[in-house]
């Protein structure tokens, strides 16, 4: 156990947790604004790679498929929030959670549909698929540190965004007084649209980011948008702070349980029996995390509101 | 967990053989019984084994409406229950076939011994489960009992003593006394009087103080609390009483197909269990019955007709959650949920 393994899966992990930000900042901007619980996130996500995937090979420029990525997938939100979602914000949650079932179904089956079973692939520009050393001498690919500092721009862009912006300011206000903002006479509906796409926007941006280190394939979403669940529970639903801090967290228990527990095992159990136990408890791992945090604070860390 | 989709007033619970919704419970369940009864005669056995499918999906309903309909309290992880019972008559017939020993124990390829044990461990892990998840509300319950059921899944998918992600399968359908369990309509005939238990089960509960206190737990949690009764054990009982049906329906479930896998365990299950409770009509005692026939028969039909049928069903549903909250007991019967 080195420590240059150590800080190697401590970039991986923050490679996921910023992921799983972008993710999970959408997910909980729509749920602090709207109070609306969106389960088909994560197809935004897929609209993302796929769109990426294909718009890259057909221009041949990277630059090109990850602006298309992340556009369409705003665009395809928009359309959303204007057919089905507007229509739930004064639902129950039970509703929304149906509702927004449905529309992974649609979105998963209809991408199958267009595209078929078989994955597509989408490789990493030259530019970026170098790689640079670290200390200790192993190397690390440039384009998992552009991820992170994708992720650390947006992150710094989304806090600029609702602090300093005429925009951000109605957000906030639509967060803590949604008849209030309506009565200075500011477009809720317009707002709620917008907030929503910018959240599709940046689920689009981490599929197309991701897109170039894994198969880019129908259902890819649906393991993501869960652990975006779990980071928004752990942060607190409706905090950008805690989607931030919550998606650090997770990203790094689970990349280092993943490696490190089944070693851990193995120092008291045979090798076979401790790669069992430790992979499957690796990938309980954050789920005991959440767990044990909501023990103790039922809210998550950082309690927007409920 | 204090919202509900129908809370418009605290609806008595009659009996569900009166008026109109009597009558569509009365020909849902003829329908049911009589349709296998039917294919049988015909030597239809797959039409028995679709029949029997529906009975068991519906048990899995009944068990989650008593959390989710009765109780209002929205659990999106009730795969969990649905998978661990599989996996209990997965595991126990595998010991059972190769006579090896897990923990000490002998396996066993009897129902009778099986349905036990699956219903004691739902039951633990419910309670477990449901002793943190109720400490919240809202959003964070439906999210916690999905990140619960998601750490079921990876457990077992991750697991390689019992197949892991391949799932593990059930050599010989396990036995009952006295009955030949092999042959379909005896097997659908023990499913369907299982459903039938849990129902009356249900409908006992609904109709106790038990099912007073729930009903107000879900509607009005203060005046519950100025009567001097604590909501949380309440719901905890529910909660669990609602996994162990399900987990049950889950044992019958991999006997049915002869096979246990992950499959049984995703959030995909879930969601789909309380698709089928809406569908149905939600907090109605027959309400699942009636969503896993229209969800059954529709991924038959549809399946037969495309490849892409979930598509189609996520219009439909999309279109129900839309239009028709009521679901289709609502539909035909009208009238106030929760008899």
């Amino acid at each position: 156990m080195s420590a240059t393994l150590l800080i190697e899966q401590l970039i991986n992990g923050l490679q996921l947790g910023t992921m799983l930000f972008l993710m999970a900042s959408g997910l909980t901007l729509v749920f602090g604004v709207m109070g609306l619980i969106n389960l088909a996130h994560g197809s935004f996500y897929m609209v993302g790679a796929y769109v990426t995937a294909l718009a890259t090979a057909s221009t041949g420029s990277f630059l090109i498929g990850l602006a298309a990525g992340t556009l369409a997938a705003a665009v395809a939100g928009g359309v959303v929030e204007l057919l089905v979602i507007r229509r739930l914000y004064r639902r129950p949650h039970l509703d929304q959670v149906l509702a927004t079932f449905a529309l992974i179904l649609i979105f998963s089956e209809g991408t199958r549909w267009l595209f078929g079973s078989s994955p597509l692939w989408l490789s990493p520009p030259e530019w970026l698929s170098g790689s640079v050393a670290l200390p200790g001498g192993s190397r690390y690919p440039v384009y998992r540190l552009m991820i992170i500092a994708v992720g650390v721009l947006i992150a710094a862009g989304l806090y600029l965004l609702i602090s300093h912006t005429r925009l951000g300011m109605r957000i906030r206000a639509g967060e803590s007084d949604r008849e209030m903002i309506g009565a200075l006479g500011i477009d809720i509906q317009r707002l709620y649209t917008l907030v929503f796409a910018l959240g599709a926007a940046l689920a689009g941006l981490a599929g197309s980011l991701v897109g170039a280190l894994q198969s880019v394939q129908v259902g890819m979403g649906e393991p993501v948008l869960i652990l975006a669940f779990v980071v928004i529970v752990i942060g607190g639903i409706g905090s950008i702070k805690g989607a931030l801090l919550g998606a650090v967290l997770v990203g790094v228990v689970d990349t280092l349980g993943r490696i490190f527990l089944p070693a851990l095992f193995g120092h008291f159990m045979s090798p076979s029996e401790a790669a069992g136990v430790g992979t499957a408890l690796a990938a309980m791992l954050i789920y005991i995390l959440m767990a044990v945090i909501l023990a103790f604070k039922p809210q998550g860390l950082f309690a927007a509101h409920d | 967990m204090t919202e509900h989709p129908h809370d418009t007033a605290a609806a008595p619970v009659g009996a569900p053989w009166l008026g109109r919704q009597g009558l569509v419970n009365i020909g849902l369940l003829a329908l049911t019984l009589l349709a296998p009864l039917v294919a049988h005669l015909l030597g239809e056995a797959y039409y028995v084994n679709l029949a029997t499918r529906i009975v068991l999906v519906a048990m899995a309903g009944v068990g989650l409406n008593l959390a989710l309909g009765h109780g209002g309290m929205i659990s999106f992880g009730h795969a969990a229950y649905f998978g661990v019972g599989g996996y209990v008559a997965g595991i126990s017939a595998y010991h059972a076939f190769d006579g090896s020993l897990l923990m000490g124990l002998p396996g066993s390829d009897e129902m009778l011994a099986i349905w036990p044990v699956a219903l004691l461990a739902c039951g633990l892990l419910a309670l477990a489960i449901g002793a943190v998840s109720l400490r919240t509300t809202g959003v964070y319950f439906i999210m916690i009992t999905l990140a619960f059921a998601q750490m079921v899944y990876y457990f077992a998918t991750s697991w390689p003593s019992y197949g892991g992600q391949d799932g593990l399968p059930i050599y010989l359908r396990n036995g009952l006394p006295l009955v030949d369990s092999q042959d379909p309509l005896t097997f659908f005939l023990v499913c369907f009087a299982l459903l039938l238990l849990a129902m009356g089960l249900t409908s006992r509960l609904m109709g106790s103080r038990f099912g007073a206190a729930l009903t107000m737990a879900r509607l009005n949690e203060t005046r519950l609390a100025t009567a001097g009764i604590s909501p949380y054990p309440i719901r905890l009982t529910a909660f669990v009483i609602s996994a162990m049906i399900t987990g049950l329906a889950g044992a019958l479930y991999a006997d049915l197909n002869g096979f246990v896998s992950p499959a049984m365990l995703s959030w995909h299950l879930s969601g789909e269990l309380m698709v089928i409770v809406i569908l149905g009509g939600v907090g109605r005692l027959f309400g699942p019955l009636a969503g896993a026939i229209v969800y059954v028969l529709m991924e038959t039909l549809l399946g037969g007709l495309t490849e892409y049928w979930l598509f189609f069903l996520g219009l439909v549903l999309l279109g129900v959650v839309l239009f028709a909250r009521q679901g289709v007991i609502g539909w035909l019967a009208g009238g106030e949920p929760h008899g």
